[in-house]
């Protein structure tokens, strides 16, 4: 067990690099966002167009026990031992940010018992534009709006609006159907996150989560190199 | 001993997982034996009496140094509920984790390399209050306090209740929880001479049923 290193008994708590027995876990990727914007559907997406390339698992969180996580079952984007679910108490906000014991608890036993593993997606519950994932339990993290939700989120910001590592506004598809202004929706984005990087998609399109996923496999470069 | 220290042990936001639960809050309102403050208070008296003064004897037994193995087995052997046990496995994992990093100690790392998937969280929280420079007492007091402060704040989410009353409810029942630690206490310091059976094993079988029923739903707001 990894435990049985003394030296790296303060260190190996969250989010050190490397694991206790000198490799390098897993890049760990937060998605959050408000209810229904279409994390699930993106991270079951991101899973179909990597999991032949990588090793990679998922956890999520969710208000209520399992939803997202058995979601993801039935559309069997990946084997079940590779999803887990962690139960938040009605609150998916503080399980990913003020108290992360909980999934730095299902990533490490995901490493244990399927490892190794070249990623782990770990998805919030839907949740308010405030929640954004702690740095100790991830090392990127993915905020999901999407276009109907209406198209002044963006400008409202907000700690996962402004500071996200990548912004997604999904469901591109539905806009001229809700009113929602991309133009508004690109330039509200551009002002408000001082030059990271914002990505329009539309699951139902040809396109997909390409762009996404695409991000993905750049950040992975950088952790690995 | 750090008056301080203790505050930061027996903050409800120490990171350690006490949030997702609800001590079987959530079962008991959904079954309607918790509808309002008045039959909280009964709840957590219930609690505080039962399996409060068992994990606020086991964290005391902990602080004062007696092995996890052993208080380990006994809180087993008080914990009738598989669910239950589970889940004061898990926390006891979760614990061992924030209080490594918050007060590194050759004890608990020790006792990580032994229950790798989490000893029974009482014993835990005695061993994180050695390591926090506290004594058997303020163990006690923290598990007593902690066996019905987690059940008061996951009504308020349940039930919407007003939560000066669900706090109001906790102040009232201090003086009781300073009772059961000293009991808790008490009994901790006869485990040297007599053994774990020195340990209270007061046992609440609804609590226990109800975690049993609990931890079948298909959909619920917390883990326990």
């Amino acid at each position: 067990m990894h435990l049985d290193h003394p030296h790296a008994s303060s260190t190996a708590l969250s989010a050190d690099a490397r694991r206790p027995d000198g490799r390098r876990r897993a890049l760990r990727i937060g998605l959050g966002g408000p209810v229904g914007s279409g994390k699930t559907a993106t991270v079951a997406a991101l899973c179909r167009v990597l999991r032949d390339e990588l090793s990679l698992a998922v956890v999520t969180n969710d208000i209520y026990t399992r939803e997202d996580a058995e979601f993801l079952l039935r559309e069997a984007v990946l084997p079940p031992e590779r999803i887990s679910a962690v139960e938040t108490g009605a609150c998916p906000h503080t399980a990913i940010r003020d108290d992360i014991s909980a999934n730095l608890e299902a990533v490490e036993d995901l490493e244990d018992e399927v490892g190794p593993l070249d990623l782990v997606l770990v998805e919030s519950g839907g949740d308010n534009l405030t929640a954004t994932f702690s740095k100790g339990l991830v090392d990127a993290q993915i905020f999901v709006i999407d276009v109907a939700g209406g198209d002044d989120i963006p400008r409202k910001g907000g700690p996962g609006v402004t500071t996200a590592d990548l912004l997604v506004v999904n469901k591109t598809d539905l806009a001229p159907y809700v009113g929602s202004d991309l133009g508004r929706m690109a330039a509200d984005a551009k002002a408000q996150r001082d030059g990271l990087p914002v990505v329009f998609q539309s699951l139902r399109s040809e396109r997909g989560v390409t762009d996404v996923a695409d991000w993905v496999r750049a950040r992975l470069a950088a952790w690995t190199a | 001993m750090s008056r301080a220290a203790l505050l930061v042990l027996a903050d409800g936001r120490f990171p350690a997982g006490g949030h997702a639960h609800s001590g079987g809050a959530e079962e008991a309102v959904k079954a309607g034996r918790i509808t309002g403050a008045a039959d909280l208070e009964d709840f957590c008296r219930g609690r505080l009496h039962t399996a409060g003064l068992v994990a606020a004897s086991l964290a005391a037994a902990a602080a004062l140094g007696v092995p996890a193995r052993e208080l380990d087995a006994a809180a087993d052997a008080r914990t009738p509920s598989p669910a239950l046990r589970a889940a004061a496995r898990k926390l006891g994992r979760q614990l061992t984790r924030a209080a490594r990093a918050t007060w590194p100690s050759d004890e608990l790392d020790a006792l990580a390399r032994e229950f790798p998937k989490g000893a029974h969280q009482p014993v835990v929280l005695g061993l994180a209050a050695r390591a926090a420079g506290l004594g058997a007492e303020d163990a006690a007091h923290c598990a007593a306090y902690e066996s019905v402060s987690g059940a008061a704040t996951a009504t308020v989410r349940l039930l919407s209740l007003d939560p000066f009353a669900a706090t109001g409810v906790l102040a009232r029942l201090a003086p009781e929880v300073d009772l059961v630690a000293d009991a808790a206490v008490e009994a901790a310091g006869r485990v040297r001479g007599e053994g774990c059976g020195a340990l209270p094993a007061a046992g609440a079988p609804v609590l226990e049923i109800g975690a049993e029923v609990h931890a079948g739903w298909a959909v619920r707001l917390f883990a326990s």
